[in-house]
């Protein structure tokens, strides 16, 4: 099977294009990224437990955000990644864009239902419900039920390529209506909030709390990265054993990969 | 330009030859806002408050019935191709399906709203206000369902799937559709912002419908 | 009014997923010329009329309407016949050959072209029956039909014969001669020769060499 030329000089992205680079980069960079999230989560929940304060008013349960915070954050990142590569992949044809929205989705799927689940057990306490459909947990339910069209489409469609250049077509879609959907949300809450105002964050964040707070954040984003690298790398190589599997197909039929028929 | 509305014409003449989809569409309309009393109870002071949700939401779902249908059949036949292959850009000739689909069931959803919001003892006020943000609003239905029926054309489960995709899209719709409603009959105030925004979001969606169904569907001509 | 132009395809690659279904394939087809792809089910014949089609974008390579209209694309100077007919069932005959006139003809139908195309593929006695009514020979000749009502220089036909009885081939051929005759080009993919007093034949293999 003859190979397209690659063009001489390539950029950073060009580079990180090749699967098998991708694959020598991100085995060495991963570790680092695990263990750095490990480092920082652990830390991050020593933080919480013993050295941020109670909250005034909510005691220790407030310490939920700790984890709600970034997940929310986690989860918005992810659909931005998958945009960012739909992107890529439908506008640069990048080889490895369409692996890299297919890795993401699931993770930031996780996150997002993550961030409902522990704000679902931080409304319990503070409002007496499991649920409320204030502004930012309506959107993250509606981000979920995005992330649930994307993973739904590409298992629906038994062609692998044109899975992927449609959840690219679809991820775009979303990511430009997202805007609208959080914009019609807010607006949604405002016209039926109710008399007092109850924000998931509390009215400030104390200082004491910030930081944890953002050393979590730090420590579940590299957390992210790994996973996603991990699932790109997994993408890869199932790839990979695909077309050998299709090879075996090939020659069992025995159709040469180098004849010309005439 | 001309191809546009010949390729219009067209599909709204087969709607009318083919008939079915738009009597089941509204049938499906009638049923889901019957069974609401029937599970909700009869008191006529919940209904009529709730009356512009369950009408907006209902015709949310009826539309989608129709939808999978909107590229289905052109694909069968080989139609698609050609269509994909004349001198008419994909882009505006999947605008005229979502259009045609627009005329033939958006409108007719709308109109028959009135008449369901009778069994909801909708408030009389609301009336003109409900046909209005749903003409308006059913734009956004057809045009963003074109998107949703393009890429679900060869999926398996499409209908269901279809639904799952474009139901998220249509909650902005939903959502100033109501408020619109809710502002004219005495609500909070801002009928005229609700309205022009969900205007707007009938008109963003005119054009990334379009855009979405034909990058779609070239993808799969191939 | 004749045709003066000029097919040419020059190293043209296709992949369908990850096989590669045409790998440097060039050919050209002169004003009048008729070339007929021959070759094994799955060889990539009806994938390399499609990619000329313009429905399946080509991996590499070029492919050149020269002295055509500079502002449209080839699909949009060319008549794809794949296939399926791209006929409605609720449509009759001449309703449907009309739609197509209007629709490739830029919005307005030719009437005497509709009529000749009826008459070209004896249409005639059905032009008011649903296409969902026909036998599948006559299914086939109305949707040739649809290479008369508006006029493109190129046709690009994907086993036209098929359904189709002898008679039916012959008024086919008759259409071919009278189109290449007038300086149109023709790229087929057929089993059933054509019986055209000179046509090019080009094998497509497997791997796809160069002509």
């Amino acid at each position: 099977m003859s190979q397209i030329d690659t063009t001489p000089q390539q950029t950073l992205t060009q580079k990180l294009a090749n699967p098998t680079r991708f694959m020598q980069l991100s085995g060495t960079l991963m570790p680092w990224f695990a263990g750095a999230a490990a480092a920082l989560i652990l830390y991050a929940l020593y933080l919480a437990f013993f050295v941020a304060p109670e909250d005034y008013q909510q005691g220790q349960t407030v310490k939920i955000m700790f984890i709600h915070v970034p997940a929310a954050w986690l989860g918005m990142l992810g659909y931005a990644l998958i945009a960012v590569s739909s992107f890529g992949y439908l506008v640069f044809r990048h080889p490895l864009a369409d692996v890299s929205a297919k890795a993401a989705a699931p993770i930031g799927a996780a996150f997002t239902f993550l961030a409902l689940a522990t704000g679902s057990l931080w409304g319990k306490p503070m409002w007496g419900t499991y649920w409320v459909w204030d502004a930012r947990l309506t959107s993250m339910l509606i981000l979920l039920f995005l992330y649930f069209g994307l993973m739904a489409l590409r298992s629906a469609i038994e062609d692998e390529a044109l899975a992927g250049k449609l959840c690219a077509v679809l991820g775009l879609v979303g990511v430009s209506i997202l805007p609208i959907i959080k914009f019609s949300v807010d607006w949604w809450n405002t016209l039926h909030q109710p008399a007092s105002v109850i924000r998931m964050d509390g009215p400030t964040i104390h200082p004491d709390l910030l930081w944890p707070l953002l050393i979590s954040a730090l420590g579940f984003s590299l957390l992210f990265f790994a996973l996603h690298m991990k699932g790109i790398r997994n993408e890869i190589l199932r790839r990979r054993v695909k077309s050998l599997t299709m090879a075996e197909v090939d020659r069992a039929r025995g159709v040469s990969a180098s004849a010309a028929a005439e | 330009m001309s191809a546009f509305w010949t390729l219009l014409k067209r599909d709204l003449l087969l709607q009318v030859r083919e008939g079915g989809a738009v009597g089941t569409a509204l049938g499906f309309y009638l049923i889901v806002v019957t069974m609401m009393p029937l599970g909700l109870g009869p008191d006529l002071n919940l209904l009529s408050r709730i009356a512009p949700g369950v009408l907006w939401i209902a015709l949310l779902l009826s539309a989608l019935l129709s939808l999978p249908r909107i590229f289905e059949a052109d694909d069968e036949d080989g139609s698609l191709d050609v269509i994909a292959t004349g001198d008419l850009p994909l882009e505006l000739a999947t605008a005229a399906k979502a259009l045609a689909h627009w005329i033939s069931t958006g409108i007719p959803l709308a109109l028959l709203a009135p008449v369901l919001g009778l069994l909801l003892n909708l408030d009389l006020g609301a009336y003109p206000v409900l046909v209005a943000t749903m003409l308006v609003g059913t734009p956004a239905i057809s045009f963003l369902g074109a998107a949703g029926a393009a890429l679900t054309l060869r999926a398996r489960r499409s209908g269901l799937l279809l639904a799952l995709l474009v139901l998220p899209l249509y909650i902005p719709t939903l959502i100033f559709g109501i408020a619109a409603i809710s502002a004219a009959t005495g609500g909070p105030s801002g009928f005229q912002a609700s309205f022009l925004i969900l205007a707007a979001i009938s008109l963003f969606s005119l054009v990334i419908g379009p855009l979405a169904a034909a990058a779609a569907i070239r993808f799969q001509t191939q | 009014m004749d045709f003066l132009v000029r097919l040419s395809v020059k190293n043209l690659v296709v992949d369908r997923g990850a096989r590669r279904i045409v790998d440097g394939l060039s050919f050209a087809i002169e004003a009048g010329e008729a070339l007929v792809l021959t070759g094994p089910n799955g060889a990539g014949k009806t994938t390399v009329i499609r990619t000329v089609a313009g429905l399946i974008g080509a991996a590499g390579g070029t492919i050149n309407l020269d002295g055509g209209d500079a502002e449209k694309d080839i699909a949009a100077q060319a008549h794809y016949i794949g296939h399926l007919n791209a006929l409605k069932p609720s449509l009759t005959v001449e309703e449907n050959l009309r739609f197509w006139a209007a629709y490739l003809g830029g919005g307005t139908a030719d009437d005497a072209a509709i009529y000749d195309a009826l008459a070209a593929f004896d249409l005639e006695p059905l032009a008011s029956i649903p296409a969902g009514y026909l036998s599948a020979g006559q299914k086939r000749r109305a949707c040739l039909a649809r290479l008369i009502v508006t006029r493109r220089p190129l046709w690009l036909l994907d086993e036209p014969t098929v359904s189709l009885d002898t008679a039916s081939v012959k008024l086919l051929a008759e259409c071919v001669r009278h189109h290449l005759a007038s300086g149109g080009l023709l790229l087929a993919a057929t089993h059933i020769p054509l019986g055209l007093v000179s046509e090019r034949r080009l094998e497509i293999g497997v791997r796809s060499a160069a002509a």
